[in-house]
């Protein structure tokens, strides 16, 4: 699945100060049950996000008209559990193009890298300094620089630079996905093959 | 000198990017309805077949209802997926095992169970339990659905390397601790964080003595503390298990898999990125009290207080009310209300085995629901083969029919809100076996003590 490409951003965010935000609170099982990859982010933290009449809960951060922006800031551990890329994929759908984290769970992290998401892991210390800066001021904003690998708290000039592969960051910056680099690769696939037993 | 694991891995790199990943080769591909469509959409969109249709596996697990399988799915969505599965495969000549055949089951049970899962193999699966065949000396770990196209469309996958933990557990493990209570026992010592960007190896007397099925449920877990997978060097009992298994080599083709397979170990010497080592005498039968996997004590414990909780207070107050249990007090006597045994931790013939020496001339407590749901058709034609199903019967149970069921509730198997069940699945996390139900993980005895007297008790005590 292709995406949209990797631009830098300034944004505000969206502050969810919870630990181990697993895949079945991202999206419940009950919700993959598509053919196909659409709305996705409608349902994204269904059961905290609403009631279960279908009505919105007031006090979920989604629900908050103060909190917008393209930028989700998770506590540590973010995305553990399963490898259900529909995680990913409404996290993505909803419109976040960051998650930021002191912690990714692996499956979680790699599953957003391949669909065009940028988990920036900073220290648990510049979290707290942004959830701090956040919940002081909803307009608080966060630049992020892919080119640089850095994430920045605009007001304060406050940075920390995050860890990216030079693969992964070509992939993000021009919108390619694993399948195109492997499809080119077919020769090597097939030489492997041939000498490869198990 | 090599770990168990770099042997494999490196056996089955195709190339290295620069400052990227490895492009990783897949000797077996299981897939099943509910991760795969969107991946064949992807191919076929790029005008492409699978790549290798007789290196992927079929079979619907997570969706399917376990009663009257012969009939019709009543849910559109579900049939639609289970439909679609067919159809795709069809389409791509991929081997199904489908709604009410001979094979059919939950894919880690029947992968193993058919001699599918080999030492030495790389196998994915679009599902994070995959890490279950791990316990034949394998690579096995769960992909996303980008990561399923990847392989349909060139039989490989792009990953880093991950880092090398081993896990030793020495000694012998105690009466009625089984290797579930292991899993638990290690998981709520490194938490469910502890494992991520490893891959784990199980090693030590405690590890060798278990059975396949054992091991299969320690692997299994291995991702709910956050590894990629986790693996056991093959042995005799690895080769008993498999050996006359469907898929199994035969004849002179044994011989040489034995042979091979003998080198699958870990050189001595070789390094790992961190170890960790636990006395088997120590574990003791164990229960979840939260809203993830690393919130594990011994039955006869008590819930961490507060102060004593490793992890933010805010998270785990919030998972202790999502329970309705008090920090610090003691989790026996407390009432449950379902008892599901079943899932790719726990659904095999030697877990319902287990299950039935316990309730055997026993009574199901009157207010508890229990669902029996067996792995795969295999195990239930063992079950009913080996009078296990008249014992269940006799006790109150009720044998279902095989799928994935309550484990994450995708079917009518649900748990209603606030009802707190005792599973021996691998997730306890908030609404996973129903929106607003409650999940105790635990061990098939533990969950059989639970059903029998209608609250946790300590199965030791029966
Ligand atoms: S039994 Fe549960 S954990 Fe296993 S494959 Fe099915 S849903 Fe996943």
């Amino acid at each position: 699945m292709a995406f949209d490409k990797f631009i830098n951003l300034k944004d505000t965010c969206v502050p969810l100060p919870i630990e181990n935000v697993d895949t079945d609170q991202i999206i419940p099982a009950r919700f993959l049950k598509a053919i196909e990859r659409k709305g996705f982010g409608d349902n994204l933290f269904r059961d905290w996000r609403y009631n279960s009449d279908g009505s919105p809960k007031e006090d979920f951060v989604l629900n908050n008209p103060k909190y917008s922006g393209r930028i989700l800031v998770g506590g540590k551990n973010f995305g553990s559990g399963s490898s259900r890329e529909h995680a990913a994929w409404s996290v993505y759908d909803y419109g976040f193009r960051v998650v930021i984290s002191s912690f990714f769970a692996d499956i979680f992290k790699g599953n957003s890298l391949n669909i065009g998401i940028l988990p920036v892991q900073v220290s648990e210390e510049f979290l707290q300094k942004i959830f701090t800066a956040v919940f002081e001021d909803a307009k608080t904003e966060i630049a992020v620089d892919i080119d640089a690998q850095t994430v920045t708290i605009v007001a304060t000039g406050e940075y920390e630079s995050f860890d990216l592969n030079a693969y992964k960051k070509d992939c993000l910056k021009n919108g390619f996905d694993d399948i195109d680099y492997l499809l080119n690769s077919s020769d090597e696939i097939e030489e492997f093959e041939k000498q490869h037993n198990v | 000198m090599k770990t168990l694991f770099d042997k494999i891995w490196d056996a089955h790199v195709v190339k290295s990017v620069p400052d990227g990943p490895d492009v990783f080769y897949i000797d077996k591909h299981f897939i099943h309805e509910v991760t795969s469509p969107v991946a064949f959409l992807g191919i076929e969109k790029r005008g492409k077949k699978v790549r290798c249709p007789e290196k992927t596996i079929a079979t619907p697990d997570h969706n399917v209802p376990t009663i009257n399988q012969s009939e019709e799915i009543q849910d559109v969505l579900s049939r639609t997926q289970v439909e679609k599965l067919t159809e795709n495969c069809n389409n791509h000549g991929i081997e199904l095992h489908g709604l009410g055949s001979e094979n059919h089951g939950i894919v880690h049970v029947i992968g193993p169970e058919l001699g599918i899962t080999q030492p030495g193999m790389t196998i994915v699966c679009g599902d994070s339990h995959t890490s279950t065949h791990g316990a034949f000396g394998a690579i096995a770990f769960g992909i996303g659905t980008s990561e399923i196209e990847m392989v349909f469309a060139t039989q490989c996958i792009m990953q880093p390397k991950p880092k090398k933990m081993r896990i030793t557990i020495d000694g012998e493990l105690g009466m009625g601790v089984t290797s579930k209570d292991i899993i638990l026992y290690i998981i709520s010592q490194i938490t469910t964080a502890g494992g991520t960007g490893y891959f784990v190896e199980y090693a030590g007397s405690a590890i060798k003595s278990l059975s396949m099925e054992a091991r299969m449920t320690i692997c299994n877990m291995s991702i709910e503390m956050g590894a990629r997978g986790g693996m056991i060097a093959p042995d005799e009992t690895t080769f008993e298990y498999l050996k006359g298994k469907k898929y199994a080599p035969k004849g002179a083709e044994w011989d040489a898999a034995i042979a091979r397979w003998s080198e699958l170990k870990t050189d001595e010497g070789a390094e790992f990125d961190v170890e960790y080592k636990y006395d088997a005498s120590q574990i003791q039968p164990m229960v979840t009290y939260g809203t993830n996997p690393g919130m594990g004590i011994a039955v006869t414990g008590n819930i961490p207080t507060v102060e004593a909780a490793a992890g933010n207070a805010k998270t785990f107050t919030k998972s202790l009310d999502y329970m309705g249990f008090e920090a610090g007090e003691s989790i026996l006597g407390k009432k449950i209300d379902y008892v599901f045994i079943g899932s790719c931790t726990n659904g095999r013939i030697e877990d319902f085995r287990s299950v039935a020496k316990f309730v055997k001339g026993r009574q199901k407590a009157n207010h508890v629901t229990a669902w029996l749901v067996p792995g795969s058709k295999e195990v239930e034609r063992l079950c009913n083969s080996e009078g296990l199903t008249k014992i269940f019967e006799e006790a109150g149970f009720v044998l279902r029919e095989p799928g994935c069921s309550a484990c994450l509730a995708m079917n009518d198997d649900k748990i209603p809100v606030g009802k707190y069940a005792v599973s021996t699945s691998n997730r306890n996390f908030e609404g996973r076996q129903g929106p607003g139900a409650r999940t105790i993980l635990a061990s098939p005895i533990m969950a059989a003590a639970a059903a029998i007297t209608g609250n946790i008790t300590d199965p030791r005590s029966l």
